[in-house]
């Protein structure tokens, strides 16, 4: 059992933050790695990747969004409240080395995973552009934490309520347009962000690191749903990833493997509501 | 004395008996009882002397006080007065002389020899009439549920011996004075001897004295394959069928658990050494065993929310019921052996921090990534290896979704690639979870199919077809990126290869397509990467499993231990089991010598 020390509410509540208890997997967890999480004994088992830790307590941050049954479960968890399973670290460690100018580009949740990408980058000692994007300001996350990490900071949103209006990419095309110093990009967001964005980095031919979040079930290599195509050959996310080269990655695969189980999960939701 | 010991045959308890001499009857109904009634002479006095015709009950009661240890001096036929003691033989007991009655068994007339003492319980056949007896009764079968009916529940299909049968099958052991069965097992249970214990209606000392040996003797009971093992090399097995020896190790691991006869055995002495087991599968849990009843603290640790490995995850729930894993699991806990869950050896704990905190540690991490056969399609929507689709049933109970929140992998055509007991599972899975029409496609004929007979043969009563000497070469999707079915060629066997089995040869243009909407791929394990990747100084075959002493377990690594799938490839519950104990045995050899 592993306790939630606090609870957030974000983005009206649609996105939740959970402090849990878990000083083993603090002690080892890095950047880019992920844990799973059930809730209850009839749970299913939910890969989520890790926004923060902090060692000193002892305690990883998860942020996640509540999409069906299972994550709507959990945010009916409060601080003090217990879930039944956390286990990790799982994934490899996403490469966090010095290499000069980097961008790193966040969508929706993903900036929760790009937050902890971010900080170990920082650490690096790289220069830091940021562009985090959301649907429209309320939905914004983590931008206070993201602007004392990154040099620069743009923030976009799709209906112009706060920041830049527009998608993540436009920013981003203009940086490639005008710097010639970016050695890297990391982009984290959803599956159609991160095609764009490779597909804009592929043209200025600069590397670009994707964080993928397939359908997984034990996280360790052993079922092989979280099954990738990537530079034509199949990887499991959960023990060669989550990150890849994302000019390499079948993001079409991933999105139609990703809607396999949409129907299951409205009949979930709507059995739980019954 | 034991070869004319026929306790063992309960099963013909009730004695239909005659007199050698005037061949008339000796059994008489008295009082709705039935009896044996003789005529003796007991201190010079004739008397009348009753008899129970049940060998379980065998007594004798007389129309005089007769007390323990004095004898008859003659039993006579009360018809032709003839006397019926006999110079053939003596008692094997207590040396007394013995009367000759004719008894009847499978239509036969066989002499019968009861011992003149009273008290004495001695009574037998000669030994060639009780092997013709034991030879005559037949295997017994377990009964099973309906074959139509278990297609649509996941209720364990055979319902496992019932006591009379069980007595039966048991009765039917020759107790070999050199028993090759124990030689097939691979954790050598003294089978002839737990057997002779049910015979003897000690159902409870019978599982002990397998747990002596085995810890998972109703796990083992279900999924060992005792026809390439212990019943192989049953004697019985050369005329006739042999032995159920798994039949009944279940039989007895039921009786106690059922009837809440399981003892916790107290370890007295406790060692100050600590041992390590990553992973909490058939081999982890015998190593956990055999070292915590020496006095070692163990603590296992488990990767997955659930204790067991493939016993949980793997085998399906109309097999082997989870009930009873968590059961057998229990136990170990209450012998004091620790298990941590969540636990992923290698990223949470380095097996170099292990071996700070312990002093030895053991490797049964199982079978690791699930292969494919890396053709075009296979990531396609509704096509699964074989760990997946067991484990969301299994594991995640989706069988059960949407109560449980794992969905459930539907499909109203579904094809299974391989021939294992794995691919046998996953068909008999997706029957009952809703399929119409469920394929099993293997590359080489019938005969080579690997699977267990039993499997083999449920899954075909339960309808389950068979397309042999077929191998997908493609699989084929419809717009929305989900399958619809695979292209397939035949194959006929050319040479047998390095395995021995006739190596499969595409026949050429005779491709064919079948049409399915969930396909499963169970062609076996690669090894998981995940624990070497932080010890790399464990020494990895060409394969990638492990290398160890076969004598000892030991890896390249000193006081680190493996066994099991990781190092042998996918094989079966009870040669990790096997593993675990030669592992566990060489671990106590070696830190005992070392302080």
């Amino acid at each position: 059992m592993y306790e939630i020390v606090q609870k957030q509410e974000m983005a009206k509540g649609t996105i939740i933050r959970f402090d849990i208890n878990a000083p083993k997997i603090a002690a080892k967890i890095k950047p880019g790695q992920f844990v799973i999480v059930r809730v209850n004994e009839t749970g299913e088992r939910i890969p989520l990747t890790v926004a923060d830790v902090d060692r000193f307590s002892g305690t990883i941050t998860i942020i996640f969004q509540v999409v069906g049954k299972s994550t709507a479960l959990m945010r009916s968890l409060n601080a003090g409240d217990f879930l039944k399973d956390v286990v990790g670290p799982l994934g490899k460690e996403a490469p966090t080395t010095k290499l000069g100018t980097i961008i790193v580009v966040g969508g929706g949740t993903g900036i929760a995973i790009l937050h902890h990408l971010t900080k170990a980058l920082k650490e690096a000692g790289n220069f830091i552009i940021g562009i985090i994007g959301a649907r429209e300001k309320e939905m914004l996350i983590l931008e206070e934490e993201m602007r004392l990490l990154c040099d620069e900071l743009i923030v976009t949103t799709d209906d112009g309520s706060y920041g830049m209006q527009g998608f993540v990419t436009q920013p981003l095309e203009k940086y490639l347009g005008e710097r010639h110093d970016i050695k890297e990009v990391y982009a984290i967001g959803p599956i159609i962000m991160m095609k764009n964005i490779c597909t804009l980095t592929k043209k200025y031919n600069i590397k670009t690191m994707v964080s993928l979040n397939p359908i997984m079930i034990d996280g360790t290599g052993m079922c092989g749903g979280c099954r990738v195509t990537v530079g034509n050959k199949t990887k499991f996310c959960c023990v060669d990833g989550p990150d890849f080269d994302g000019h390499e990655v079948d993001f079409e695969e991933l999105e139609k493997r990703n809607s396999m189980y949409l129907k299951d999960e409205k009949d979930a939701l709507l059995f739980s509501i019954k | 004395m034991l070869e004319y010991d026929v306790k063992y045959l309960k099963f013909k308890t009730f004695l239909n008996t005659y007199c050698p001499h005037c061949n008339n009857s000796f059994n008489v109904k008295r009082e709705g009882k039935e009896l044996l009634v003789f005529k003796a002479i007991f201190k010079k006095q004739e008397i009348e002397l009753l008899m129970s015709p049940y060998l379980d009950v065998f007594e004798m009661e007389a129309s005089v006080p007769i007390q323990d240890g004095e004898k008859l001096s003659d039993l006579i036929c009360p018809r032709c007065k003839t006397s019926l003691v006999t110079k053939e033989r003596t008692c094997d007991e207590c040396g007394s002389s013995v009367a000759k009655l004719i008894i009847t068994a499978y239509s036969k007339l066989l002499p019968f020899f009861i011992c003149l003492q009273h008290g004495c319980e001695w009574h037998g056949l000669t030994k060639a009439d009780e092997r013709i007896i034991k030879l005559k009764i037949p295997r017994q079968e377990m009964p099973a549920q309906d074959q139509k009916l278990r297609t649509h529940n996941f209720v364990e299909v055979p319902y496992g011996l019932t006591t009379e049968l069980a007595l039966l099958e048991a009765g039917r052991c020759l107790q070999c004075k050199n028993p090759k069965c124990v030689e097939g097992c691979p954790v050598n249970i003294d089978i002839p001897e737990f057997i002779k214990l049910i015979c003897e209606e000690k159902f409870d000392e019978a599982a002990k004295k397998i747990k002596e040996r085995n810890v998972l003797p109703a796990v083992c009971g279900r999924v060992c394959p005792q026809e390439d093992q212990c019943e192989q090399l049953c004697i019985l097995g050369i005329k006739d069928k042999p032995v159920a020896i798994g039949n009944l190790e279940r039989f007895v691991a039921d009786f106690e658990r059922k009837m809440d006869l399981v003892k916790i055995p107290l370890i007295r002495k406790k060692l100050n050494k600590r041992i390590a087991v990553v992973g909490s599968g058939p081999g982890g849990v015998t190593v956990a065993a055999d070292l915590t009843l020496l006095g070692y603290a163990v603590t296992i640790f488990e990767a997955l929310h659930e204790p067991g490995g493939v016993l949980v995850y793997g085998i399906p729930e109309f097999r082997l019921p989870k009930s009873i894993v968590h059961f057998e699991l229990d136990y170990l806990k209450k012998l004091g052996c620790k298990i941590e869950m969540n636990m992923v050896i290698g990223n949470i704990f380095t097996v170099d921090e292990l071996l700070q905190n312990f002093d030895a540690v053991y490797i049964g991490v199982g079978a690791g990534l699930p292969l494919f056969m890396k053709i075009p399609g296979e990531n396609l929507c509704n096509v699964f290896s074989a760990n997946e689709y067991l484990t969301r049933i299994n594991l995640m109970k989706a069988y059960k979704f949407p109560e449980y929140d794992t969905p459930l992998p539907k499909g109203d055509k579904v094809t299974v690639i391989g021939g294992g007991n794995v691919a046998m599972d996953c068909a008999r899975n997706a029957l009952r979870t809703g399929a119409n029409e469920v394929t099993i496609v293997y590359r080489r004929s019938r005969k080579e199919l690997p699977a267990r007979n039993e499997e083999i043969h449920h899954a075909e009563e339960e309808g389950i077809k068979f397309k042999l000497l077929t191998s997908p070469i493609s699989f084929a999707g419809n717009d929305n990126n989900w399958v619809k079915g695979m292209e397939c060629v035949r194959m006929e066997l050319g040479e047998p290869d390095d395995s021995g089995r006739r190596r499969p040869i595409v026949i050429k243009d005779s491709n064919f397509f079948i049409e399915s909407d969930l396909i499963v791929v169970a062609i076996g394990n690669g090894p998981n990467p995940i624990i070497f990747s932080t010890t790399p100084d464990v020494k990895l075959n060409k394969w990638g499993y492990i290398e160890v002493n076969p004598e000892t377990m030991e890896t390249s690594k000193e006081f680190v231990y493996a066994g099991g799938d990781i190092v042998t490839g996918s094989a079966t519950v009870i040669q990790a089991m096997g593993a675990g104990r030669t592992a566990a045995n060489a671990i106590h050899k070696k830190l005992s010598s070392t302080k």
